[in-house]
């Protein structure tokens, strides 16, 4: 028998939450934009391989390629559109055990979920760094973040999705908000969280590659078995606290990472 | 004196538009042989390799020795127009469809007396320059034109009907984001097109010349990515129906063998472009045009593509590459026999290396953009098939088509 | 090693012609060419009194029986002949024909041979025939313009008119000379008068070619008997003597446009064989596809020289009672084109009017004809060319 914290029996918690989905006292938002062709992925300089952005191709339509049917084919990078790295995805996780999303502990992938509201400074800064500073500034008024959340970067960058500024990519690179390496150590070594997710295309601002370590929230995150989330929406319809987040990567074998379909719970 | 052809009025919505008819096709293969010749915009003959005479019709004997040793041979252009008729009345549709139409007697400087089509520019007797051009059905027709370019030669209708030239038309370029695409549609301008329709993929990413590409008013800049078949089906849903000519200038380019690379990712991505890209571009396009091969004026005309003329053999330093090409040339000669149809020709532009990131390090001469801009352009003036474009196109060529195993060899050492 | 002079020909001596068949033409049928050449048989068969049986040699010219030959219709009309030939040279064929069959009953190879020119008219079969008419003509001359060899032979006359100085109104005197014969001809399938004024304004089909300068196609038969002198004595049958002809193809291969066909070639063999000279022709049976060609005929039979074509229509009148009978039943050009049975008109005619059975209105006195083919534009030009002398044998 598992702990029963509240009292109330590990069968009625679970009936309680279906209760609460049948009536809407809890809702579900979904934190995924739609899978589509035009869905920017992340640019990497010519010379290396690239993300593959999301392919379609219609097998049949009830049609003579298949007359009562509909389906097709499909491809992508594990990385395109919403979705999930693995600790595997960087040099720094490469030796984490179950490091890659076959093997991570399906445990890891429901909990609660706490949102980092720093839209108004992403809309004067497109190149905005969040530090420890900003966390623990955000601690003093929402509380201390809880041990195994996801904490979510809200920047509202979701909303600028089919416009350049998505990516914002220029000539010295791209930009878009992210984290620096100290706020990141502050949230694996003193808040114990599973995972960060954001809404741009990297879970590391547009120019990471110019802090230090390079990419920090990547080279960090996953070189201690931590999980990341890009390309969120909807994290405006999130409280700061209480929610509880859904994110199960697709079971590939020994990948690195997948889209996937991030859903809130939300009181 | 040509009349000047004019920019054509709108489409009259209420006419249905017109079936294209092809002139006759059926040729006996010593005929195709001129077609061949055609192609490249050759003008060729059989000569005897016995006694030397040239000979036509195209036969399978020499009228003078009886050699079957008859081979085809670029000869003297020049002729003399004796006799000329405008038919006016024909059995065949594409003929009736266009009347008057004007032929007459050419005595060639060569030697035969052959039946020629006639510039309208030409009176009886006088001296002609012959031209051999593809008609709609992909076969080569002897064309008599004034010995001196005149004004508005290229506007005879009967000219016209043997070119694909940008003059009035509307033409897309598939990717404007690389210097070949932006030059291209520089080229097609000055050649005369109405509007150039110019395919950008991911607008969001900032590219060379994206300033430039709003300059002319009759550029329009449309989002374009060829590797995703609903970017291509809604492209060609919206403006397919006035699409007159294509030119394909998408090309993906790495370079790199196949042991000097560690996994298909790269080729992936080469094909995706360069030869399944192309498929969705003739899939998407080519149905639409083919049924406006005799719209007007204005008329589908051309599906251009510019590809490597390692298509032919492969080149070890770009290998892969040429892998893709060799895919995109089948591609095209099976589009080809397809789009002839109606009467819309595809056109071949065989370069080499171009001067661009990609092929930095390899050595000169290599081809700058403009060069292969003015080609395309050439081509489509022409009406020539395989056109091969700079030295090294030229000398591949030469060499495929004399031993292409030895060519194999050289192009791998 | 050196070839020998070719030696002389040997004459037509015993060869006649007889029993001149016409199967009346109609603009389009429904029936085949077999029907056609089926009516010429059984016609020339009971105007000679003999059995289908007795026809031991036949010959046929046709473009419209495919997929039969002349082998299938020997067990499509129960022959058996023992001798049997196709004649595939379109207006040459009479003449080719009949130089055949010639020398099989001189030679005793066969008896009574019926030569038979006959096609149906369906109402695509002009553009059939025209579709794969040769390998020269698909792949150079329909690709220009697919005028057929209306457009071959406007070339030809435009350059015939600007080297000697011919104009429309020359031509248009020839074709209306033959009208007026066809008027007389109970089987021509044109029955209205033609003045030069409707010749000059007519709709233009390739110029300087207008309507009237082309035959109408139609379907049709002509046919007559070979055989020699005796066997027509013994059938008690009208007839004339073969006195002497020729046949060529592909003369003059260099001339960059046709101004002269085969005949040029051969006339002193022609006159030399028959022993006569041409103002002892009393009417001529030219081919007349086009008029230009009945100018060239003019001029490569010996009636005038080259170039003068023009002065000799100006200076002749061409009708029956004329100075210079031509086409005496209307020629193609008014009688009709029946395929291949337009290049056996000009001989059936012939063998009537020297006969004293012409159906047109006779020619005075006619005892010999110059009965001339041409046909088979492979291309640019006719290959074949053909001409007989003919000699009425009085009763």
């Amino acid at each position: 028998m598992s702990s029963d914290p509240a009292g109330i029996g590990n069968a009625d918690l679970l009936n309680l939450l279906a209760q609460g989905l049948g009536s809407g006292a809890i809702k579900v938002v979904d934190l995924t934009h739609t899978l589509s062709p035009d869905f920017p992925v992340i640019v990497l300089p010519p010379e290396f391989g690239q993300c593959q952005p999301f392919r379609m191709e219609e097998v049949s339509r009830y049609d003579h390629r298949g007359p009562g049917w509909y389906w097709n084919n499909i491809s992508m990078s594990e990385h395109a559109g919403t979705h999930f790295d693995a600790p595997a995805h960087w040099i720094s996780g490469r030796n984490v055990p179950n490091g890659t999303v076959d093997n991570v502990a399906p445990e890891a992938l429901i909990g609660p979920a706490v949102v980092l509201d720093f839209s108004k400074e992403s809309q004067a800064d497109a190149d905005f760094v969040m530090t420890r500073a900003h966390i623990e500034a955000w601690e003093t008024r929402h509380g201390p973040i809880p041990p195994r959340a996801w904490v979510l970067m809200r920047t509202d960058w979701s909303k600028l999705v089919g416009t350049p500024a998505y990516v914002g990519m220029t000539a010295d690179g791209a930009h878009s908000p992210g984290p620096d390496a100290g706020a990141i150590e502050f949230l694996i070594q003193e808040r114990d969280i599973t995972g960060f997710g954001t809404e741009t295309v990297g879970t590391d601002s547009g120019q990471g590659s110019h802090l230090s370590p390079p990419y920090p929230a990547h080279y960090i995150l996953h070189g201690h078995g931590k999980f990341g989330l890009q390309c969120l929406a909807n994290l405006d319809q999130l409280p700061a606290t209480g929610a509880v987040i859904i994110a199960p990567p697709l079971k590939i074998r020994q990948g690195s990472g997948s889209p996937l379909r991030v859903l809130a719970l939300v009181p | 004196m040509t009349t000047p052809l004019q920019p054509p009025p709108k489409k009259d919505p209420q006419i249905p538009t017109r079936p294209p008819q092809l002139p006759p096709i059926p040729r006996s293969r010593a005929a195709l042989a001129m077609s061949a010749a055609a192609a490249k915009g050759q003008f060729a003959l059989q000569t005897c390799r016995d006694c030397g005479a040239v000979c036509y019709p195209p036969r399978d004997g020499c009228p003078k020795c009886l050699s079957t040793r008859l081979r085809f041979q670029p000869v003297a252009a020049g002729g003399e127009l004796i006799a000329e008729t405008t038919v006016q009345a024909s059995t065949d549709l594409y003929f009736r469809e266009r009347l008057p139409w004007r032929v007459g007697t050419v005595t060639l400087d060569c030697g035969p007396s052959v039946m020629a089509h006639v510039h309208a520019d030409l009176t009886t007797p006088s001296r002609v320059t012959m031209a051999m051009k593809l008609d709609k059905g992909g076969n080569a027709v002897l064309f008599a034109l004034p010995e001196k370019v005149t004004d508005h030669m290229e506007d005879d209708p009967q000219y016209r009907e043997l070119n694909a030239s940008p003059k009035h038309r509307r033409v897309l370029v598939t990717d404007g984001r690389s210097g070949v695409g932006q030059a291209v549609v520089q080229a097609l301008l000055d050649a005369g097109a109405a509007t150039v329709f110019v395919g950008i993929a991911d607008p969001w990413k900032p590219f060379a010349g994206a300033a430039d590409l709003g300059g002319d008013p009759r550029i329009e800049v449309m989002t374009l990515d060829v590797t995703d078949t609903t970017s291509v089906k809604e492209l060609a849903g919206e403006i397919g129906g006035k699409t007159d000519i294509l030119v394909n200038t998408a090309d993906h380019v790495r370079p790199g063998g196949i042991l000097s690379r560690s996994d298909i990712v790269t080729s992936r991505d080469e094909f995706e472009v360069n030869v399944f890209g192309l498929q969705r571009l003739a899939q998407a396009f080519g149905p639409l045009m083919r049924a406006r091969g005799a719209d007007g004026a204005n008329s589908a005309v051309a599906f251009v593509d510019i590809l490597p003329i390692h298509a032919l053999s492969n080149w070890h330093a770009f290998g892969a590459h040429s892998a893709s090409a060799a895919a995109r040339h089948s591609v095209l000669q099976c589009l080809r026999g397809e789009m002839r149809a109606g009467g819309v020709r595809v056109l071949s532009v065989f370069t080499g290396p171009v001067d661009d990131d990609w092929r930095q390090t390899v050595e000169p001469p290599k081809l700058a953009p403009t060069a292969i801009a003015k080609a395309v352009v050439a081509a489509l003036q022409g009406g020539i098939e395989d056109y091969y474009v700079g030295d090294i196109a030229k000398d591949v060529l030469e060499k495929w088509l004399d031993n292409p195993k030895v060519l194999e060899r050289e192009q791998q050492a | 090693m050196t070839l020998r002079p070719a030696g002389r020909r040997q004459g037509y001596d015993k060869v006649v012609v007889a029993v001149p068949v016409t199967v009346p033409y109609k603009r389009y049928a429904i029936e085949p060419a077999h029907w056609w050449v089926a009516e010429a048989l059984r016609a020339l068969v009971a105007e000679a009194g003999i059995e289908g049986s007795d026809l031991d040699g036949l010959s046929v010219s046709s473009f419209t029986l495919a997929p039969d030959t002349a082998v299938g219709l020997t067990q499509h009309f129960g022959l058996s002949p023992r001798w049997l030939d196709s004649i595939p040279m379109g207006g040459a064929s009479a003449v080719v024909a009949l130089r055949r069959a010639a020398r099989a009953v001189q030679t005793g190879d066969a008896r009574l041979i019926a030569c038979v020119g006959a096609d149906t008219n369906h109402v695509d079969s002009f553009r059939r025939l025209l579709s794969s008419f040769s390998r020269f003509a698909q792949d150079a001359s329909y690709p220009y313009g697919y005028g057929g060899p209306n457009a071959s032979f406007a070339l030809l006359t435009d350059y015939y008119m600007r080297r000697y100085d011919a104009r429309r109104e020359d031509f248009g005197k020839l074709c209306v000379a033959q009208r007026q014969n066809a008027l007389t001809y109970p089987h021509a399938i044109f029955k209205k008068p033609l003045t030069l004024d409707d010749y000059m304004g007519a709709r233009p089909i390739s110029e300087p070619i207008r309507l009237f300068d082309c035959v109408m196609p139609v379907a049709g038969a002509e046919a007559f008997l070979v055989t020699t002198e005796d066997v027509a004595k013994d059938l008690g049958l009208a007839h004339a003597r073969l006195l002497s002809a020729i046949e060529r193809h592909n003369a003059f291969p260099d001339d960059p446009v046709q101004m002269r066909g085969g005949w040029a070639l051969d006339i002193d063999e022609l006159w030399g064989m028959a022993g006569l000279d041409p103002e002892r022709i009393d009417l001529v049976e030219t081919y007349d596809d086009y008029p230009v060609i009945v100018t060239m005929q003019f001029e490569d039979l010996g009636f005038c020289k080259k170039g003068e074509g023009p002065d000799f229509i100006r200076s002749h009148s061409f009708t029956n009672d004329g100075s210079f009978p031509n086409n005496t039943s209307g020629g193609q050009l008014s009688a009709g084109q029946a395929g291949a049975a337009g290049g056996y008109l000009g001989m059936v005619e012939a063998i009537r009017q020297v006969t004293g059975q012409s159906l047109a209105k006779p020619v005075a006195n006619a005892h010999r004809a110059l009965v001339s083919g041409f046909g088979m534009v492979n291309f640019d030009r006719g290959l074949c060319s053909g001409a007989a002398i003919l000699e009425g044998v009085a009763p």
